[in-house]
């Protein structure tokens, strides 16, 4: 059994990789319950905004901060023109998942094309800037993750349950035609919430800069775990991805901590078979 | 007027020339120099027609899309590492084994998830690919690895053709071949129609006689055994196999990818989709062409997706028949031998016979006793009883919600009851699952119909014929589905989809659907309601027919003046009770029947009859 501090330490890793699953899992999720699709393309998204982060960063010494507000809108434009693209189709959920499946595969193999399938890792200074909170060190990268989180998060539930914009995307959630009928602009809300969830996208690229060496191939490596902690939180709700990411973030760190690294999968993935095979369904 | 495409059948003939001197040339070409090269392209499009039509069995034909087939052919690939390294199994064996192997687990996944209504959809495609994961988890964890992987060089496997690379030609393009094999026999199957009923409503097919949970486990263990054995041979192809190349979403999206394009709703279009995309891969090999290549593979599936939604072989499929109908009615102008319902009333059938005056003595075909159906403290029924007796016509009648919906569904088992006692001819048959009680003889409409919408109107009678009735045979079922569509005045629509009919014709199909499994007891959920009134007598004239054949019916309608012709007893519910039965006019006159219909005030007023 490791020692009380190392499974603080554990714990720790796990909050940040699950703030980090959550906000990946939000911009899928939100499309996934709103938009009716299951956008891979949002993982090309992230790992392209994140190469964007490290080459700025690299080749103009641009701050990761600052990056983040160039790409947080450069996305949602980007996402919106797919969106208007997609929205000419009658696409099925299945359909829009293979659709946005070769969407990812471009974008991969433009990442190899100009950064290489060298691995790449961002020089950063948040990585050096640590502090201690009880016995356990944090980085600021780290700290950045999990604050950008809680606060798009919030505001995305501000924006669901506060907001006028909100109540109509809730309403063409449920039923676009009948939203439609009661005077909801519905092709312009799905437009802009594309567009929200490519801003996130953008967001969760700049963490991945901040915190992970780079891969192309990395894009289809989070699609598993994403998945699982979309699952678990609600579709087309702010909060629930990103307590099933800690959840799943937290169990995995934990798991490696006590047992071996290759044993983490098994407990974010046992999990979600149970979450599937146990919440309440119309049987 | 030629006679119409019969595209239920397996078309022998140029078909099968062209198929069969294709694979001669393919088994001869190694004999005639095909370079090396060529045959590992060869044997990788081998492998993936394989891994894509095996995905295809259970995923596209029944619509359950599983992301865990690379559980499966994974299972094979360390199957084969474990049996002729650890165990020192034959190479043919070793093979076979690992097919079982992947086809008990697909069995055991199956026994858990097939039987839950809310595991559909994104959901299994989500635990099959949780499955992957796990497995991979404990394989890489276990002695089955334990981390650096397994080598298979010094597994003999046996040499076929002139070289070295034409063993693993032969074996790719025999398991491709004995695979597709079975794909085109189980699509024209009976078992095929019955997943392909599973895909477009599983519910109504249930109702229908398909035995859905049974079908779903052949298919998945069938997928599962192709996908494992491809897999074994595999592992002796690529001789090294670790768990991160072979359980990644690689192999399951690629596999979902190929099958896509090609289009799921065909026995071939899997193959169509994973020859294309294996030479679209293979095109682009060295460095900075093979990623512009990629780039171009990514869009051209991105846009193939949008456009052509069924895929390529369903587009082609749409096409031809588009272009058949175009010529049919060139070829059929001014000769219009359309039989319409209308004039089926021409030539209709005899008068009514004379029914019985006195039905307690006639045998009984439906009793129910008791029945009450709870749903989470409302009583939808509430100690219903009613006796069918044979060859009658029952006139089940209340307001909205009176229970009328739930009664059907209850005895036709959709909902197993709370309490009480369901007979048919006197076998107790409460809380059997649908498609038992269909073959006691109960049959059903829905109110809203609820055709199978990707088969054509003949395939869904045919479909209700072959599970309806038992030892039905492909062509004696559509003879009779035939029959039944001259009755209910569809005959020159049997090739359609359900898409191209109205609602009358639709509601026309549901009763044709039902009266295909031969019913001993027929419940009609208003078949009238949002018909016109010429079409009302057309469905009048048709529903005594059907009694005059043996058929007792239990009407549920709201438009009286069908009700009153045809019943012989009306039974009212109200709030899940029975308050009153009897002859139709006697029981109409009673206080307590207007009161319910028309509300307090209106209870001495009689009915205008």
């Amino acid at each position: 059994m490791p020692s009380l501090n190392l499974l603080l330490q554990a714990l720790a890793a796990g909050v940040f990789m699950g703030a980090l699953y959550g906000l990946i899992g939000l911009g899928l999720g939100l499309g996934w319950g709103i938009l009716k699709q299951i956008n891979l393309a949002h993982f090309a998204w992230v790992f392209l905004s994140a190469y964007l982060t490290y080459d700025f960063k690299t080749r103009w010494g641009i701050d990761p901060l600052v990056s983040l507000l160039i790409l947080v809108p450069a996305f949602a434009l980007l996402a919106s023109l797919l969106q208007a693209v997609l929205a000419k189709f009658a696409i099925t959920p299945f359909n829009s998942l293979m659709a946005t499946f070769g969407i990812s595969v471009s974008v991969e193999a433009l990442l190899q094309l100009v950064w290489s399938a060298d691995f790449r890792r961002m020089p950063s200074p948040y990585d050096e800037m640590k502090f201690r909170f009880g016995g356990i060190i944090v980085t600021y990268s780290e700290s950045i993750t999990v604050v950008l989180a809680v606060l798009v998060c919030a505001w995305v539930s501000w924006m669901l349950y506060k907001t006028d914009v909100g109540r109509c995307v809730r309403a063409a959630a449920e039923d676009a035609d009948i939203a439609q009928a009661f005077g909801i602009n519905a092709r312009q809300l799905s437009l802009g919430l594309a567009g929200v969830c490519g801003g996130l996208a953008a967001c969760a690229g700049v963490c991945v800069a901040l915190t992970f060496t780079l891969a192309p191939s990395q894009i289809f490596a989070w699609i598993g775990v994403v998945f699982a902690v979309v699952m678990m939180g609600r579709l087309a709700s702010a909060w629930a991805p990103l307590f099933a990411g800690l959840v799943v973030g937290i169990s995995e760190s934990l798991t490696m901590a006590i047992t071996a690294p290759t044993w983490a999968p098994l407990v974010s993935f046992t999990l979600l078979i149970l979450i599937l095979l146990l919440r309440r369904g119309h049987d | 007027m030629t006679e119409g495409p019969q595209p239920w059948r397996p078309q022998w003939g140029m078909n099968t020339v062209i198929t069969v001197m294709v694979f001669a040339l393919l088994v001869a070409a190694p004999y005639w120099g095909l370079p090396n090269y060529w045959q590992s392209l060869l044997y990788m499009v081998f492998f993936w027609v394989t891994l894509s039509t095996s995905w295809n069995l259970l995923s596209g034909y029944s619509g359950y899309f599983s992301f865990g087939h690379g559980a499966f052919f994974g299972l094979g690939m360390y199957g084969m590492a474990t049996f002729a390294t650890k165990l020192n199994f034959g190479f043919v064996s070793s093979v076979l084994l690992s097919g079982v192997v992947a086809a008990v687990l697909a069995l055991a996944v199956g026994a858990v998830v097939f039987r839950l209504k809310k595991i559909r959809g994104e959901s299994f495609a989500l635990i099959t690919l949780a499955v992957t994961f796990v497995l991979a988890t404990l394989i890489v964890n276990t002695s089955i690895d334990g981390g650096p992987g397994v080598y298979l060089m010094g597994v003999q496997t046996p040499a076929l053709g002139p070289s070295a690379s034409s063993s693993f030609y032969y074996l790719g393009l025999g398991l491709a071949a004995v695979c597709l094999l079975v794909a085109r026999f189980l699509f024209f199957s009976k078992a095929g129609l019955g997943l392909l009923a599973i895909h477009d409503d599983e519910d109504v097919a249930q109702v229908h006689g398909v035995p859905t949970f049974g079908l779903k486990m052949a298919a998945f263990a069938l997928s599962s055994f192709f996908a494992g054995m491809m897999g074994s041979v595999h592992a002796l192809y690529v001789s090294y196999v670790t768990v991160g190349e072979t359980f990644n979403i690689t192999v399951p999206l690629t596999v979902v990818l190929m099958s896509v394009l090609g289009g799921v709703r065909h026995w071939a279009g899997p193959m169509v989709g994973a020859v294309l995309i294996t030479f679209l891969l293979n095109a682009f090999t060295d460095g900075a062409s093979a990623l512009i290549g990629r780039i171009a593979i990514g869009l051209i599936l991105t846009f193939s997706v949008l456009l052509m939604p069924k895929g390529i072989w369903g587009s082609f499929q749409a096409w031809r028949k588009a272009r058949q109908k175009a010529q049919h009615r060139a070829g059929s102008q001014g000769a219009d031998s359309q039989s319409t319902p209308l004039n089926h009333v021409a030539t209709k059938a005899p008068e009514a016979s004379v029914q019985p005056l006195n039905w307690e003595r006639e045998p009984v075909a439906l009793r129910v006793s008791g029945l009450s159906k709870h749903f989470a403290g409302i009583k939808a029924l509430d100690g219903v009883d009613l006796t069918l007796y044979q060859g009658e016509i029952l006139g089940l009648l209340g307001p909205n919600g009176s229970g009328k919906s739930t009664f059907i569904n209850v005895v036709t088992g959709h909902f197993s009851p709370t309490s009480g006692v369901i007979e048919l001819a006197g076998v107790g048959c409460a809380g059997m699952p649908s498609h038992q009680i269909r073959r006691l003889g109960v049959s059903r409409t829905y109110q809203i119909p609820r055709p199978f919408t990707g088969l054509t109107v003949l395939q869904n009678v045919m479909l209700s014929s072959q599970y309806g009735v038992s030892s039905t045979t492909h062509e004696q079922a559509r003879i009779q589905a035939m029959q039944w569509l001259e009755f209910t005045g569809l005959a020159s629509k049997a090739d359609d989809l359900p898409d191209e009919l109205n609602l009358h014709q639709r509601k026309f199909l549901e009763l044709a659907r039902a009266l295909a499994a031969k019913p001993k007891v027929l419940l009609l959920d208003e078949v009238l309601s949002g018909l016109t009134p010429g079409e009302i007598d057309v469905a009048v004239q048709t529903i005594r027919r059907i009694r005059d054949q043996g058929t007792s019916i239990v009407f549920v309608e709201h438009v009286m003046s069908a009700v009153m012709a045809l019943s012989d007893h009306l039974l009212v519910l109200d709030q899940g009770r029975v308050i009153a039965y009897g002859l139709p006019q006697a029981v109409m006159r009673q206080p307590d029947v207007v009161k319910a219909y028309l509300g307090e005030g209106h209870a001495e007023l009689s009915l205008p009859n």
